[in-house]
């Protein structure tokens, strides 16, 4: 047995949990022991390339070689090509940095995200973590948002609110208690980037929660964590417990006169709870209803506290924001929309995961350069951006840049950057439809037109569907789009008309099939 | 697997006590309620009341608002089946029609008494590697029909021989 143990790394990402990286690492620990070979398996989090998962690499002189995607099958093969030395082997993927997918990306709050062991302190720091919090605390609040505002980042979860502005309204609010409440009910279909920070790196969310909590002077936090993400909330817990422990949060942080504790609060399975006023309902324990506001979470937030809610995003850009000066984030992007943007490929996609770049990208680029096109084989017949209140876009429009003011001019909207591919197989009048339904069924039931609105629609896309008034029943459509637009109190009701409307207006062929084609269904 | 103990007030209002310190604690009650009992029985309802000091018209509004929450045993295999737009694209719904056409399974159904249970939710988070299922607190991605039949043919035997799961899987 060699004197120091070969280092493996071995994710711990749900995605790669979801194609067998457990199996893969008690497989390779048991045939590491009946070869004799001393190796030390670290359980990272993923590098977000999702089609190589499970991906192992392997720590050589040569730097970190990695071999993906690796099944059952293909241990004993590795371990006889000498895979722990880097040698060659079909899977041998070589350095993940150098990958074409990985080399086109600007990693800036995913910078460690696969890279360390996600619950070491250690490997956080030796990575440049705590250096923003290091700066933070030398600073006065004003001056920690002075950055914020220069890095013009904007609200990751969907909304895009300028995150300085929403920092200075709670700094200047006079209370007993604040709050730092961070939204991580990342309910939208085809986003997976909270979960992944969380899970492959949680300290850089703490971090940025505890220059929020210096910023404002809140004294209290909240993560709230949706029960579909087990581990993240497990990870989260963990990362929270040892950041208490070693002084980054309680009393005194790091000896200055800021104190701050947190805590991870698991959901319950309602879509609603992503909207930030139905999160603080449901923080304090009562249904997820929506609340009208004015009065802003800012000002009256959780038990009527001033409040920060930011999404994951948000608040896991601050590290690198303050480490590196809000400039050096705004250098990236185009237009108003700076920084970068930790993008989900997901879907009918050959190489999904998480791609961060820079805003200004085109979507085509990313779905063709990053993600190398459908799944299927396809031709790509739809995307759609933002999750399901996101708009369809037909692929003749994918040349749009990722910029939230040049989607919302196409009537789209980047929500929390998720892209979500369809070949030519889909059917776009069930998509609208099933947008209504989804609407009906996670709808808080507060104003009319959201609750009663998602279930007529349904009905009138049947309606169509069905050949029923086709005519007449398209301008009822219309009608009843309006009305949840500019009716509804929230998103859910005001944005399902997006992705309808978007499938009529790009894809009206759809809206005139025969019904018998559909009847069969 | 989700443990299904028999009431017992007793330790029902120990984890009641164990949270009730919390700022907002309901939620984290009835999770833990619901880890332990395996569902939230309604003769919790009354302790609720009592520690959180509301009504019990307002305990039972809301945990029904919650798609998470069962208020009576349920099967005891829960398969999570995700058929939000990114799996759809990917063809979940026609595991969805395997399951219910073939294996005359209903999605959803509460009152189903079978050794297993299949319930829809809209996104694992697992959306580049779809069709996703969760089974109890593991995601499965890229999904197939023959991986749901083995899921269910297997189900009466899973709890005694958690490992048949991993085989199913691998």
């Amino acid at each position: 047995m060699s004197s120091s143990p070969t280092r493996l790394y071995i994710p711990c990402d749900s995605a790669a949990l979801s194609v067998g990286a457990d199996r893969i690492a008690a497989k390779i620990a048991q045939d590491a022991k009946q070869r004799g070979l001393n190796i030390d398996i670290v359980r990272n989090g993923s590098r977000g390339l999702l089609s190589l998962e499970p991906l192992i690499e392997v720590e050589t002189s040569q730097g970190r070689i990695a071999y993906g995607p690796v099944r059952s099958k293909d241990i004993s093969s590795l371990f006889d090509a000498n895979f722990l030395a880097g040698a060659e082997h079909p899977l041998r993927i070589g350095s993940i940095e150098a990958h074409p997918a990985f080399k086109a990306q600007t990693r800036l709050s995913f910078a460690r995200v696969g890279v360390i062991d996600p619950l070491s302190i250690d490997d956080y720091k030796a990575h440049g973590g705590f250096k923003g919090l290091a700066k933070a605390i030398t600073l006065s609040s004003s001056q920690i948002i002075e950055q914020v505002t220069q890095s013009g980042l904007r609200g990751r979860g969907g909304a895009g609110f300028p995150t300085g502005i929403k920092w200075q309204t709670v700094f200047k609010a006079e209370a007993d208690q604040k709050y730092i409440v961070c939204n991580a009910d990342e309910g939208d279909s085809g986003t997976f980037a909270d979960r992944m920070l969380m899970e492959g790196d949680p300290f850089t969310l703490i971090e940025g929660m505890i220059i929020a909590a210096c910023a404002v002077g809140a004294t209290r936090g909240y993560i709230y964590i949706r029960s579909e993400y087990p581990h993240a909330m497990k990870t989260m817990s963990a990362a929270i417990a040892l950041a208490h422990e070693h002084g980054y949060l309680g009393p005194n942080i790091l000896g200055s006169a800021h104190s701050f504790t947190l805590e991870a609060r698991l959901g319950a399975g309602a879509y609603i709870c992503g909207e930030e006023t139905s999160l603080l309902e449901s923080l304090e324990g009562k249904r997820g209803i929506v609340r009208a506001k004015p009065p802003l979470p800012a000002l009256e937030g959780l038990f009527g506290k001033p409040t920060i809610v930011n999404n994951v995003l948000t608040l896991g850009a601050i590290p690198f924001i303050l480490a590196e000066g809000g400039q050096a984030y705004a250098d990236f992007g185009r237009n108003k929309s700076r920084g970068t943007l930790p993008v989900q490929l997901a879907g009918n996609i050959k190489h999904g995961g998480l791609y961060e770049v820079p805003f200004g990208m085109s979507i085509r680029s990313i779905i063709m350069d990053l993600g190398g096109g459908t799944y299927s084989g396809r031709p790509i017949r739809a995307v759609q951006i933002g999750g399901p209140l996101g708009a369809y876009l037909p692929a003749h429009m994918l040349d749009i840049p990722l910029d939230y003011e040049a989607l919302s001019a196409q009537k789209a909207l980047l929500g929390h950057g998720g892209i979500v591919v369809f070949d030519d197989t889909v059917d776009m009048a069930k998509q609208a439809r099933f947008a209504f339904e989804f609407c009906a069924k996670e709808s808080c039931g507060k104003c009319t037109p959201c609750r009663i609105g998602a279930v007529r629609g349904a009905e009138v896309v049947n309606r169509i569907i069905a050949n029923q008034d086709r005519e007449k029943n398209k301008i009822v459509l219309r009608d009843l789009c309006e009305v949840m637009t500019d009716g509804s109190l929230c998103a859910m009701g005001g944005l399902t008309p997006m992705p309808v409307m978007s499938a009529v207006t790009h894809f009206p062929e759809d809206f005139d099939q025969m019904p018998d084609r559909k009847a069969a269904e | 697997m989700s443990s299904v103990r028999t009431w017992d007030p007793t330790l029902a209002q120990n984890i009641i006590d164990e949270h009730s310190g919390l700022e907002g604690p309901l939620l984290p009650i009835l999770h833990a309620l619901q880890n332990e009992f395996g569902y939230i029985d309604t003769r919790a309802d009354e302790l609720l009341a009592h520690a959180l000091n509301i009504s019990q018209a307002e305990v039972r509004g809301r945990i029904s608002f919650y798609h998470d929450f069962e208020r009576a045993p349920t099967a005891p295999h829960h398969i999570k089946i995700c058929r939000a737009e990114a799996c759809q694209s990917m063809g979940c719904e026609d595991l969805v029609t395997h399951i219910t056409q073939h294996h005359k399974i209903g999605i959803d159904d509460a009152q189903h008494n079978g050794s297993i249970a299949f319930k829809t939710v809209y996104c694992l988070g697992n959306c580049a590697l779809g069709p996703s299922l969760m089974v109890h607190d593991q995601v499965i991605g890229r999904a197939h029909t023959s991986m749901i039949d083995q899921l269910i043919n297997n189900a009466d035997q899973l709890s005694d021989h958690p490992e048949l799961l991993d085989e199913i899987l691998s």
